[in-house]
């Protein structure tokens, strides 16, 4: 099964020692073939919200919703069953700091239930 | 027996194991409970002209699995949600016995570690527990949990939709998770243990969860939690008979007939206790909280009770599993040891955080009454009843409320 792997922390609090951290993990997911694909994102302020209502496109500034942590990056990976995901989020090193949020991909070979 | 006898006596104590299985080769839950339930009708009619089969339960496992295969078949929806249709034509087709039995010791300790897997809600984990390896149906489910029959289907439907499209693996997970899960799984049980004090059910949940806890201390002999658990459920099963009297009130422990508390489940329970502990229970919640029990099960008389070992067993419990309902019985312990005025004294930091727990002022209520504050008693009387939900403590509580009442003159 596919996992997204999406990392919440507080952009306040962001540490730039994480990056060879980070980049060790990825290495190592790489090596294991759990990795699919993953970035960082810019930080939250930079971000815009589209939405169609009626036709018309409204565009604002910010992020969908205010909260305290912000996502911040993801991991998109390839795991046998939600344990081992559960396994390789754990070892994100923001896991630490902030939330991982696990999904699974919905397959798009079986029609949605 | 006839053949009818036979697949009854069959669905009665096969029934969780022959569907773990089925859910273990379908995984679906649905699909497995709905060709198992055929299956059995098929034996009934089959068997009658045949015969008994030399192994019941793999011919029911069998039958199931050639009827799932037959409507996937059929049905090309169920076929696309069903990537595993491959493999399991194969088996079917190569009229291969069973071999499931021999593989793996038994599919229901996997479906324990499914239904009660940390990423699904507490009470989901209960419901589906309950469902499939007690079978209770999606009503008696609802009356437990004070819900409506359609709510529960629906959380029932969502719990096991989360199983299949979040990828929750249907194992006995990994030696490095097993702590970790096992204690769910211990919580799970034990819930539905405290659940059979006053679920009106058609199976008897005490019953139930007794026999999952010996599934899992067959499994895990060399652990100390199961052990500990079941002694634990046993213990306090022995007193079932006379916890409340013919009318169904409730009669408190010191006023029970103890010649009537099961014999055969106490010596169980302390020697399963004494195994647990030797393999280290006392350091668990479920250890102490058997030794305690143990206690008073092996109390002939009520003044024959180790209070001092009671209340310092309850010291330990706040260490390793801090509640405030455990320091309301390590207080109603230091009563019997040091007096009433010293319970009370313990009692007082609770206040706030067991604010809307009746046994509270029902404590309190009991202390001030051995000490013959009669005024007192029913003021904590009269706070307990306005906090009870449950119809016999409610009658037993306004019973109490009476008594204490005919001590000094009723306020003009």
């Amino acid at each position: 099964m596919q996992y997204l792997l999406l990392i919440y922390s507080d952009e306040a609090k962001f540490d730039p020692s994480e990056g060879p951290k980070y980049m060790a993990f990825t290495e190592a997911i790489k090596t294991s073939g759990n990795y699919i694909g993953g970035n960082p994102l810019q930080s939250v302020k930079t971000a815009t919200s589209v939405r169609v209502r009626d036709g018309k496109t409204a565009i604002t500034d910010g992020p969908f919703a205010e909260t305290r942590e912000q996502l911040g990056g993801y991991y998109l990976i390839e795991a046998a069953h939600l344990d081992e995901a559960t396994a390789i989020a754990a070892r994100i090193p923001g896991a630490k700091i902030g939330t991982i949020e696990v999904r699974p991909i919905m397959s798009m070979h079986a029609p949605a239930k | 027996m006839n053949v009818s006898q036979a697949v009854e006596t069959l669905y009665l104590e096969q029934r969780d194991r022959i569907l773990a299985t089925l859910i273990g080769l379908l995984h679906d839950f649905d699909l497995a409970e709905e060709v198992m339930q055929e299956a059995f009708a098929t034996a009934l009619s089959q068997w009658e002209g045949r015969g008994v089969p030399e192994n019941p339960r793999a011919w029911i496992v069998s039958t199931a699995r050639n009827k799932a295969v037959d409507r996937l078949r059929r049905d090309i929806r169920l076929r696309e949600m069903f990537p595993d249709l491959q493999r399991l034509v194969a088996t079917a087709d190569t009229g291969r016995q069973d071999t499931h039995e021999e593989m793996i010791p038994d599919d229901r300790l996997r479906l324990i570690f499914t239904c009660c897997h940390p990423a699904l809600p507490e009470e989901a984990q209960i419901a589906l527990t309950l469902r499939t390896l007690c079978g209770l149906t999606t009503d008696e489910i609802a009356r437990v949990f004070l819900v409506s029959s359609p709510a529960m289907a629906q959380r029932l439907v969502r719990v096991q939709r989360k199983i299949t499209d979040a990828g929750i693996p249907y194992y006995v997970p990994p030696v490095n998770l097993l702590p970790e899960r096992l204690e769910v799984v211990f919580a799970t049980i034990y819930l539905i243990f405290t659940a059979g004090y006053s679920a009106a059910t058609r199976k008897d949940l005490c019953s139930e969860a007794i026999r999952l806890g010996r599934i899992l201390h067959e499994f895990f002999p060399d652990r100390s939690e199961p052990g500990a658990l079941l002694a634990l459920m046993l213990l306090h099963d022995s007193r079932r008979q006379t916890r409340t009297d013919a009318q169904g009130n409730i009669v408190l422990l010191e006023e029970q007939d103890r010649s009537r508390w099961n014999a055969a489940s106490i010596e169980e329970g302390v020697a399963l206790l004494e195994a647990a502990l030797q393999k280290g229970a006392g350091r668990s919640r479920y250890g102490v909280e058997a030794s305690i029990a143990a206690l008073h099960a092996t109390a002939a008389r009520v003044e024959d009770t180790d209070w001092p070992q009671i209340a310092a067993l309850y010291e330990v419990l706040s260490r390793i599993a801090p509640s405030p309902v455990v320091d309301l019985n390590a207080a109603v312990a230091v009563s019997m040891v040091e007096g009433p005025e010293a319970g009370l004294r313990k009692l007082e930091p609770l206040d706030e955080p067991l604010r809307d727990y009746h046994l509270l002022p029902a404590t309190k209520a009991r202390l001030n009454e051995k000490l013959e504050r009669w005024a007192e008693a029913a003021e904590h009387y009269r706070s307990a009843i306005s906090l009870v939900t449950n119809e016999p403590e409610r009658r037993f509580l306004e019973q109490r409320l009476a008594e204490v009442s005919t001590y000094y003159p009723a306020k003009p």
